[in-house]
């Protein structure tokens, strides 16, 4: 790569460092006990906006994980989710009326808290949908994972994000709160996806799924990326540069082996698609808040309202990662 | 007084090697424990007063100790010496670190020592016949001086080998010195370690090891061989390591693979795997058999995961798998034919092919319009949709992903001019790929189409230049497809014969000589069209030298039916 190509990097990683500085001065405080955060800890960075039906799965199952604090970035809940969130002894919780779209789909909030808390530890950064499923997560925690990748000098954990859906319409089971979302919805396409090189930032650019074959097939460039780096061993310096798809510096985007081998690599279930998502697609339609004019929510909008079902003979039930891994979604590399 | 004793390295997760410590110091072995001096003073205090009850265990001096250096030996020379001072009735000494785990009662271990009393268990390999390392360096860790550190000065390390190799540098070897490597945990007889520690030359040997690269490895490795009666070539301790040449580590779940190795000592084991702790200090011997320690049955798990790391998935494209352009071990993941032009020629062939193969047989896949998968679905294997922007969007994971997610079972499809080319130069390049091509098949299609003569003769065109391209990409110096190409007027000269020659080729296809023919399209006045294309100035030349009519070739004369060969 080119000297100056690189040093435009670098501005941009300072561009983005610098907005969120300027970005998180609408950050309010609610609950701050990042004084309890140990040097070992493991920590969960959220935004979030009305999720509160979904909060308590989501804590509980990322603190039997082992994650030993949360940071939440509440945009403007009206549903409980902040005072919910504040209530609890490991979160710690701040909240903004201002615009998502504006705070760059709220990455600048993120990265701001990420470089004031999460300096030298593992962060994991995740939506309240997304449920980290990475090789061995029924037996070993993920301070375990974070411990080998110490071990093994690798700075940053890759995950796809796997859409999960229920069979039959996605309103005909309603979600309870505290229950888990992959009991309704429990199944996914296990490889329809494809792959391109993102050269500029080195990240791999996967698109696919049921989303793309339901609602992208005369589009399919417009279809949702689904490649994350959701598990970063943080550095002040870093950033986020888009979502959690890609960061920068680059080389942490490189997650993905290219002479053949397979690295370790997890995978994000997605637990988008159950009754809530209706009214939440109604609602963020109306905000205009989401990524490329909401054109996502467009599509979903209008494909829901007329075929709600995803299911296809081909989808497979989920049962555990090994069955992920077996079907090349994740890898456990070379973890054993 | 235990005949046994233990001298421990400790630099991490000290409560976890106090907890060891204690297990082996209450059984009645001696324990000397080295603490590395990066350790904070606090936490070194706390350790030692953990373990102030116990009057078998002793501290040495803390030397800071760092990976690949010379200090390792350091302290396991002077924890060791202390040990056989300290305590007259050891007989064994073994070296274990703060993250081992005793796996067998420390009586098991006790009484296996004592049937081999003038053994030395320690791993020593001689480095001319064996490549013993991962990784680099091998011999040039005894040739070359290693000053520096390679995980602090990794530039100056590297420069400094570099410069060595460059200007020929050797270093000379001292007398009777022969190198060897091993695993740094060992279980030494005192009269072998004493003949170490007490050589005259140890001060001479010393200050050749202390340049070495990591002497933990070589330095006991290569005396042990000038001293031992016997030696047994092989570490009491269970010891895994990657491709990296990092040690793997050990989990609650691996609790029953570690108890059927049978091995006395594992390392390492992950600090907070509470499970396998607990199990293994305690008393109650759930194996008290005197069984060979047999690693072995461990090896398959972590050569497996080497295997997945270094070559990983053949055919396998995801976002922890993207290999380089020939890098892939294998474009797709199993194999698969095409057959260009073959439904054009016979009627129903894929009908034919799948009662033949007994497998699914697609259709166009690349039909411009949609996907044409077996039966027309909608959507195949993996969720992948028929649409055909979708599949233009990326054809070649299109088709890596069918082969992927229909491992076992084996693919065939069609193919052909009026479809989307683009994924010519990826079959080419795939050695999973066997294609059959008939060339101006195409022909056949537009001979018994209803069409006007001027469109037919721009179609001709049209697809003959397409297939001309497609058999250059087949015939290019880089393919590696298995392929097979005829002429239509070659084909039909031998029909039987020819498809008998692809099925032979199939793998899976079973043995059996063709009885059921397919259903070959009526060629009768196929002649003349031709004829007239080239009197339109478009000559057909991929078709061949098709027979004029009347002459040589006469199609089957009951072509309607299946006929019968044999």
């Amino acid at each position: 790569m080119k000297a100056f190509k690189r040093y435009a990097l670098r501005l941009q990683r300072k561009k983005y460092l610098v907005r969120a500085w300027r970005k998180s001065r609408a950050l309010r405080v609610v609950a701050d006990r990042t004084n309890a955060i140990g040097p070992q800890d493991v920590l969960c960075f959220c935004t979030l906006r009305n999720e509160k039906v979904r909060l308590k799965y989501f804590l509980s199952y990322y603190r039997d994980r082992g994650i030993s604090h949360f940071l939440f970035v509440d945009n403007d809940s009206n549903d409980g989710s902040r005072e919910y969130l504040a209530e609890q002894d490991d979160c710690s919780v701040w909240t903004t009326p201002e615009s998502y779209k504006r705070a760059r789909f709220g990455m600048d909030w993120i990265n701001r808290l990420l470089r004031l808390y999460g300096h030298r530890h593992w962060c994991l950064v995740v939506d309240p949908d997304e449920f980290l499923v990475y090789p061995f997560s029924d037996t070993r925690p993920i301070p375990a994972l974070t411990d080998w990748l110490d071990a093994s000098s690798i700075k940053s954990f890759g995950a796809m994000i796997l859409d999960m859906y229920p069979k039959g319409a996605i309103t005909a089971q309603p979600y309870e709160e505290g229950s888990d979302p992959f009991q309704i919805a429990c199944w996914f396409d296990p490889g329809n996806y494809v792959i391109q090189r993102n050269w500029q930032y080195g990240n791999l650019w996967i698109q696919g799924g049921p989303r793309a074959r339901t609602f992208f097939t005369d589009a399919p460039a417009k279809a949702p990326a689904l490649n994350k780096i959701p598990l970063v061993k943080w550095h002040k310096s870093y950033a986020y540069a888009s979502s959690t798809h890609m960061l920068l510096p680059r080389g942490l985007n490189l997650v993905y082996d290219e002479w053949g081998g397979e690295k370790t690599s997890g995978v994000l279930l997605h637990a988008k698609f159950l009754d809530t998502f209706s009214t939440k697609a109604r609602e963020e339609l109306e905000r205009r808040q989401h990524y490329a004019a909401s054109a996502e929510y467009k599509a979903y909008h209008a494909g829901l309202s007329e075929n709600p079902d995803f299911w296809t003979k081909w989808s497979e039930r989920y049962i555990n990662w090994r069955q992920l891994e077996i079907l090349g979604l994740m890898s456990k590399g070379n973890w054993a | 007084m235990s005949s046994l004793g233990f001298v421990m390295l400790c630099h991490t997760a000290l409560h976890r090697a106090a907890q060891v410590a204690r297990h082996w110091a209450e059984r009645d072995c001696p324990v000397v424990i080295h603490v590395d001096r990066q350790v904070k003073r606090s936490r070194y205090d706390d350790f030692r007063r953990e373990l102030a009850d116990l009057e078998n265990v002793r501290f040495t001096k803390r030397l800071r100790c760092e990976w690949g250096t010379w200090s390792l030996v350091q302290a396991s020379q002077s924890a060791a010496e202390l040990l056989l001072a300290e305590f007259p009735g050891v007989r064994h000494v073994y070296l274990a670190s703060g993250s081992c785990l005793p796996l067998r009662p420390v009586d098991e271990l006790q009484a296996y020592l004592a049937a081999r009393p003038m053994t030395d268990f320690i791993e020593s390999v001689t480095i001319r016949d064996v490549d013993w390392t991962v990784g680099g360096l091998n011999d040039e860790r005894f040739k070359l001086r290693f000053p520096f550190s390679w995980k602090r000065h990794r530039f100056l390390f590297d420069t400094y080998v570099d410069l060595q190799r460059r200007v020929g540098y050797r270093r000379q070897l001292p007398d009777g010195v022969v190198p060897h490597l091993g695993s740094q945990w060992w279980c030494l007889t005192r009269q072998t370690l004493t003949a170490i520690l007490q050589d005259p030359r140890r001060r001479e040997l010393e200050r050749f090891f202390s340049l070495v690269w990591i002497p933990d490895e070589s330095y006991y490795q290569t005396l042990v061989r000038n001293y031992a009666r016997t030696i047994e070539s092989r570490s009491l301790t269970l010891s895994k390591f990657d491709f990296q040449g990092k040690p793997h580590v050990f989990y609650d779940d691996h609790l029953h693979l570690l108890r059927r190795s049978d091995c006395f000592v594992a390392r390492k084991i992950w600090p907070k795997a509470n499970r396998l702790y607990n199990t293994f200090l305690t008393d109650d011997a759930a194996i008290s058999r005197m069984a060979e320690p047999a690693p072995g049955k461990i090896d398959r798990v972590f050569s497996r995961a080497l295997e997945r790391r270094t070559r990983g998935r053949p055919g396998l494209y995801m976002h922890s798998r993207f290999p380089n352009p020939d890098w892939e071990n294998g474009k797709t993941a199993a194999p698969y034919s095409v057959f260009h032009g073959f439904n054009d020629l016979f009627l129903d062939f894929e009908g034919w092919l799948s009662r033949r193969l007994g497998t699914v047989v697609h259709g166009n896949i690349f039909d411009p319009r949609r996907a044409r998968f077996a039966g027309d679905a909608p959507t195949y294997a993996g969720g992948l949709s028929s649409s055909a922007t979708m599949r233009d969007y990326n054809p070649e994971h299109f088709l890596t992903s069918i082969i992927w997610n229909t491992r076992g079972e084996r693919q065939s499809f069609m193919f052909g001019p009026r479809d989307s080319q683009k994924i010519g130069a990826f079959l080419a390049a795939d050695s999973n790929a066997q294609i059959s091509v008939i060339t101006g098949a195409w022909a056949v299609q537009l001979y018994l189409s209803n069409r006007n003569f001027a469109d037919i003769r721009q179609e001709a065109a049209l697809l003959q230049r397409r297939e001309v391209e497609f058999v250059n990409t087949l015939r290019h110096v880089k393919s590696r497809a298995d392929i097979r190409i005829w002429t239509l007027a070659e084909f039909i000269e031998e029909p039987m014969e020819n498809l008998q020659s692809i099925l032979d080729a199939t793998e899976g296809a079973n043995a059996l000589r063709l009885t059921e023919a397919p259903r070959m399209a009526d060629l009768s006045g196929f002649a003349a069209f031709l004829q007239s294309l080239k009197n339109q100035g478009m000559n057909p030349m991929t078709v061949g030298d098709f027979p004029q009519e009347g002459h040589a070739h006469r199609p089957p004369v009951d072509r309607n039916r299946p006929y019968l060969v044999n």
